[in-house]
């Protein structure tokens, strides 16, 4: 016990959950639930050993629509159901922990496991399928949040590729250090008179070795290289698939015929060092894609279906058929296209179309997915899926940016391209030479070639570009900041336009609170509006920095909340005759006291005018383009000091106005998070979208930032310059590494340990000049 | 002369058999939740 920190809690936090509780022990009932079970059932250490995570979602067990968990569940022959779930609010270790013990107390649960790398719990139980929603709830009750998936559609594919990559790179460790320790013998042995026999022995036990390690973990390369020459194309793999495989051959058949030299350590340890820096970029990337998956997952919401029967299912946005009619709560995210079957309704539409202010809308009228519904519940009629949808309409665009983009070709590749055709001249004509002019047959001749080929080998050069990326794409993982494309650093690096999308974006994803409200009675008010997950209330709950909550409150859904003849909600629900309100608002009024007003507006993100103010410094052009209206474009505009907006804009003029930039001969960034965004998210030489945004812009952006200001993006262009930096010194090394130690091979002086040694310490200087960059600062 | 053919044979043998055991760790799903493993040993049994 007590093998992290013991965690003080502050007098005026809450002892479950650790938000601010005002004095009370706890700072709603489901915490004191919450801390009472965990208690009961002895497992109190818990708050003794964990350490709050503030990144982490807070602890705060929220009553929630149970979705269908029967279409996830898998069913063996045998009878056991498994359930794969996301798992969102973690903290630390500890809550590993409580929900595996926890989990553990159920009779029929055989696996209950939490992994917490990528956070996702696996359940397995016999017996009664249905019991899943009773294992979802004691864990949900503790304040965390399950959302279920199909695990057959997430990174099944990425997770095997990374397994074989892990094998090759074993039986390529297994072969490097056997054969290298056989290799040391023979050039000792060379010096001190080892006789021929055992001299060729050594070379058949390299072989016996090496060949079959090369065989197998040479494959990776050996694939990709015959897959980019079948396309007419080259890469960094084709020089070294050529150069393996001419070593070994050469050194088989040195082997053969009894010579002195061999190169079965150099290929195989090639074949080593190629595979680790594979490996780390595999795994580097493929955090960055799970966590952002998670972010996707946890944030997929189902849609509530209204049967015949007259009662409601819940199901998943693909099941849901056209005609079907669809609910939506207050404050719920429509998941459909639907026109309108209510007769009224407040929407906020600023994720599709970029308007910043919520939306009235009368029966009939369509309404799009990903709008939130900020009034009463309505229903709406699905509209046709298919290809008359907003959504499908995106996609067609975006699909049609993607491919006016065209293929970046990576750095190394762009090397490869004359340096694989250098290496292989160099090496033919060491050959012509030696034989042709020098007259030194035809075994002296090859060898001088093989080791041409061994100095060149670019185990340096191809290591230059990966070890670069991984230690950015790890440094920028740790500061929240996901990069999802393998060459989205090199081209960020040549970024020297940022256009940026304003609402949502520059702008905080929700509305709050605006002007200045009472303090005793924005306290009330915020006490009555924690029981509602309408967006406003929880823009004044976040104002009054998290506050008590009050008992007894009724929600009169979708006019607001009653408690003692106090009422917090529209002015009609609030019985105050003032006409029509100019945006979005609540009213409080309490017995004998005069009402109180909040009005709500869109707040810049609290370091837009700074970050926009390091782009500019840096000489970045930056711009605005937004679906929103002229006049609050420019109030942004003036706000962060940038002179080049454009309101108004669809999605198709977005996406124009970044080619109009590309075509200039610009490199553009594009920052959005919108539906409307996802278009030119795509038609720009590289994009960013912060975890607030659509799925599709998200799913379409290279870069995906956490947290909630603007900041990363500053950082990640910083990052991907000094990236871009180091890749070039790493070229430049190796490169300059070649130039000297070509012609001593070419005169015959490289020895195979003169070999091995002049590639590993070319390697390791590459290594440590790209771990420079752990240290840089964002 | 005939030791060094012992001591090849032996040393490749306990490599490939540390080998064997790696990928038996990898196929077993033991290297999937690095971050978790870390910090289970930490746990108490109940």
């Amino acid at each position: 016990m007590g093998f992290l920190s013991p965690e003080v809690p502050a007098a005026a936090a809450c002892l479950h959950c650790g938000l601010p509780s005002h004095g009370a022990r706890f700072c709603c009932h489901g915490c004191e639930g919450a801390y009472d079970v965990i208690n009961g059932m002895g497992l109190g250490g818990y708050y003794l050993r964990r350490l709050l995570d503030p990144a982490a979602r807070a602890l705060k067990p929220e009553p929630e629509a149970r979705t269908d968990l029967a279409r996830n569940i898998v069913t063996t022959v045998d009878g056991t159901h498994t359930l794969m779930l996301a798992v969102d609010g973690l903290q630390c270790a500890a809550c590993v922990w409580l929900i595996e013990s926890i989990l553990a107390r159920e009779a029929d649960v055989q696996t209950g496991r939490v992994n917490m790398t990528t956070r996702r719990l696996r359940l397995a139980w016999r017996g009664d399928m249905a019991r899943a929603d009773h294992f979802c709830q004691i864990v949900e009750r503790l304040g965390y949040r399950l959302v279920p998936f199909d695990p057959a559609c997430l990174t099944e594919n990425t997770d095997k590729a990374g397994r074989a990559l892990m094998r090759a790179l074993a039986v390529a460790a297994f072969a490097a250090g056997n054969v290298m320790l056989i290799s040391l013998g023979t050039w000792f042995g060379l010096t001190q008179n080892m006789g021929p026999a055992t001299r060729d022995l050594m070379h058949w036990f390299s072989a016996l070795i090496a060949l079959p390690a090369i065989a197998y973990s040479g494959m990776v390369f050996f694939r990709s290289a015959a897959s980019a020459l079948r396309h007419g194309r080259t890469n960094m793999d084709v020089p070294i698939s050529i150069g393996v495989i001419l070593v070994t051959c050469m050194s088989l058949w040195q082997t053969s015929i009894g010579g002195v030299h061999t190169y079965f350590d150099s290929a195989v340890t090639l074949l080593f060092f190629l595979l680790i820096g594979r490996v780390l970029d595999q795994r580097a990337r493929g955090q960055a894609r799970n966590t952002a998956e998670q972010l996707l997952l946890l944030r997929a919401a189902d849609v509530s279906v209204l049967q015949q029967d007259g009662s409601v299912r819940r199901m998943p946005q693909s099941a849901v058929a056209a005609g079907d009619l669809a609910l939506v709560g207050m404050g719920e995210r429509v998941g459909v296209d639907g026109v309108l079957e209510s007769r009224h309704a407040s929407l906020d539409t600023s994720l599709v179309t970029g308007e910043s202010l919520p939306e009235s809308v009368t029966h009939g009228v369509k309404i799009f997915a990903g709008t939130i519904n900020l009034g009463a519940a309505i229903q709406l009629r699905v509209a046709a899926t298919g290809d008359s949808t907003l959504l499908a309409e995106c996609v067609r665009l975006i699909e049609a940016a993607e491919q006016t983009r065209g293929k970046f070709v990576i750095l190394t590749d762009r090397v490869a391209r004359f340096y694989a055709p250098a290496v292989h001249l160099c090496a033919l004509s060491t050959f012509i030479v030696w034989w042709a002019l020098l007259h030194r047959g035809v075994s002296d001749s090859l060898m001088a070639a093989a080791a041409v080929l061994i100095i060149t080998c670019p185990c340096a050069l191809a290591l230059a570009v990966p070890a670069v990326q991984v230690i950015a794409t790890s440094r920028l993982f740790r500061a929240g900041i996901l990069l999802k494309s393998p060459t989205a650093l090199e081209r960020l690096a040549l970024v020297d336009t940022a256009v940026f999308d304003k609402t949502g974006t520059l702008t905080e994803p929700s509305l709050v609170l605006a002007g200045h409200a009472p303090a005793p009675a924005l306290r009330v008010a915020a006490a009555m509006a924690a029981h509602s997950r309408h967006p406003l209330c929880r823009a004044l709950v976040h104002a009054s920095g998290g506050g008590r909550m009050e008992a007894g409150v009724i929600e009169h859904p979708g006019q607001g909340l009653e408690k003692d003849g106090i009422r917090l909600g529209s002015r009609v629900f609030c019985g105050l005759e003032l006409g029509e309100a100019a945006g979005p608002e609540l009213c409080l009024v309490q017995p004998g006291e005069t009402p109180v007003i909040f009005t709500f507006a869109e707040s810049l993100r609290h370091d837009a005018a700074s970050t926009m103010d390091v782009l500019q410094k840096r000489g970045l052009h930056v711009e605005i383009a937004s679906g929103d209206q002229l006049p609050s474009v420019q109030r942004v505009a003036a706000a962060l000091k940038i002179a080049d907006f454009h309101g108004r804009l669809s999605p198709v003029q977005k996406s124009n106005r970044i080619e109009a930039l590309r075509a200039a001969g610009h490199h553009v960034l594009m920052v959005g998070d919108g539906l409307n965004d996802g278009p030119c998210l795509a038609a720009a030489d590289v994009s960013a979208a912060p975890a607030s945004a659509a799925d599709i812009s998200q799913t379409v952006a290279d870069v995906v930032f956490q947290g909630d200001g603007l900041a990363p993006v500053a950082a990640v262009l910083r990052m991907a310059r000094l990236a871009s930096g180091a890749m070039r010194q790493n070229l430049a090394l190796s490169i300059g590494y070649n130039a000297v130690m070509l012609p001593l091979a070419a005169c015959g002086y490289v020895t195979p340990w003169l070999a091995a040694l002049a590639m590993s310490s070319s390697s390791i200087a590459v290594m440590l000049n790209s771990l420079r960059l752990q240290r840089v600062k964002l | 002369m005939s030791s060094l053919l012992w001591l090849i044979a032996i040393s490749l043998c306990l490599g490939s058999g540390a080998l064997a055991l790696f990928l038996w760790a990898l196929r077993s799903g033991q290297y999937e939740d690095l971050e978790g493993s870390a910090s289970r040993i930490l746990f108490d049994d109940d």
